[in-house]
């Protein structure tokens, strides 16, 4: 027990996280390409056309994992911004800084998607509907995220007033989450829901859970990638870092 | 494979805009990305390795 927590707190400092997140870097890659070409060949080689939306409804293969991801990069993204703000440990302010970008391609995808979704079923590219504005405002607070924290030159203070952006803007991911229940809107209930069987065909949701795998790696790999610049931008006055690079 | 030629699976039974676009913007978002992420850490690597030559240079300087 003892040992592990060590262990931890080991690769919680960026001496030693740098050359880590180097070598998972290529792991993730690898899984994000495995699952995204099995995910792409059942997107549009297996799953079979729906009975209402045609082809149309194919969109949902990158439209829904897009949007899992946009919210649970938030929390992920708010956890380790609270932890550095409790603990002050520095690897985890600077995975949060480099979790937001990738969080905002993620949301802004989803309303990307969504709006070529519903161009050709609801008529119209988009509405202000409750689903909708939720998602566009959590779009809005990546992005408020990083200009706060950019704005900031002191980067332990812009750690501090990101961290605290980022708890409170948690209250958006639940309206989200629930949006299609609390209120009457145009965006269709939830398709896989924890209490009850999915809502479509096999194929498809295996498409769908391949997809969001490849989604989640992507989004792993790549804010792997952002940490370690980040990691040197903010470490480069120390020893370490000065023998990191060769 | 409900696909009879690649002309059809091309149309997307008349959504191609729509599959095409939404299937497009996360290919190129996400080509994007990653290539922005690795040029910022080439980009410090070669701050870095610039500062650490220029102080190996200063130092020889000194001792001449």
């Amino acid at each position: 027990m003892r040992q592990s927590l060590i262990h931890w707190f080991k690769y919680g400092s960026p001496q030693s996280f740098y050359p880590l997140a180097g070598r998972m870097i290529p792991w993730f890659w690898a899984a994000a390409a495995l699952f995204g070409i099995a995910g792409l060949w059942i997107s549009f080689f297996v799953a079979p056309t729906d009975a209402q939306q045609g082809e149309g409804y194919r969109i949902i293969f990158v439209h829904v994992p897009a949007s899992w991801m946009s919210m649970f990069i938030y929390l992920v993204m708010a956890f380790w911004a609270g932890l550095g703000l409790a603990l002050n440990t520095r690897v985890s302010a600077m995975m949060a800084q480099a979790l937001a970008p990738t969080g905002a391609l993620m949301a802004a995808l989803s309303l990307l998607t969504g709006a070529f979704w519903g161009k050709p079923m609801w008529g119209t590219w988009w509405v202000w509907d409750a689903r909708l504005t939720s998602e566009l405002i959590l779009f809005f607070l990546y992005l408020g995220f990083m200009a706060l924290q950019a704005a900031i030159d002191d980067p332990r203070r812009a750690d501090k007033a990101g961290a605290i952006l980022a708890l409170v803007g948690v209250v958006n991911i639940p309206i989200i989450y629930f949006s299609v229940k609390w209120w009457n809107t145009l965006h269709q209930g939830s398709t896989i829901n924890l209490t009850k069987a999915p809502s479509m065909a096999q194929t498809m949701l295996w498409g769908m859970l391949l997809m969001a795998l490849a989604f989640w790696m992507y989004s792993i790999a790549v804010a792997l990638m952002r940490v370690r610049a980040i990691i040197l931008e903010r470490e480069r006055h120390t020893e370490w870092v000065k023998h990191a690079v060769e | 494979m409900q696909w009879n030629s690649v002309g059809e699976f091309l149309a997307m039974g008349g959504y191609a805009l729509y599959v095409w676009g939404s299937f497009g913007a996360c290919l190129v978002l996400m080509v994007v990305e990653p290539f922005l992420a690795s040029r910022r850490l080439r980009e410090v690597r070669r701050s870095l390795i610039r500062e650490r030559l220029a102080d190996e240079l200063e130092s020889q300087q000194r001792t001449q």
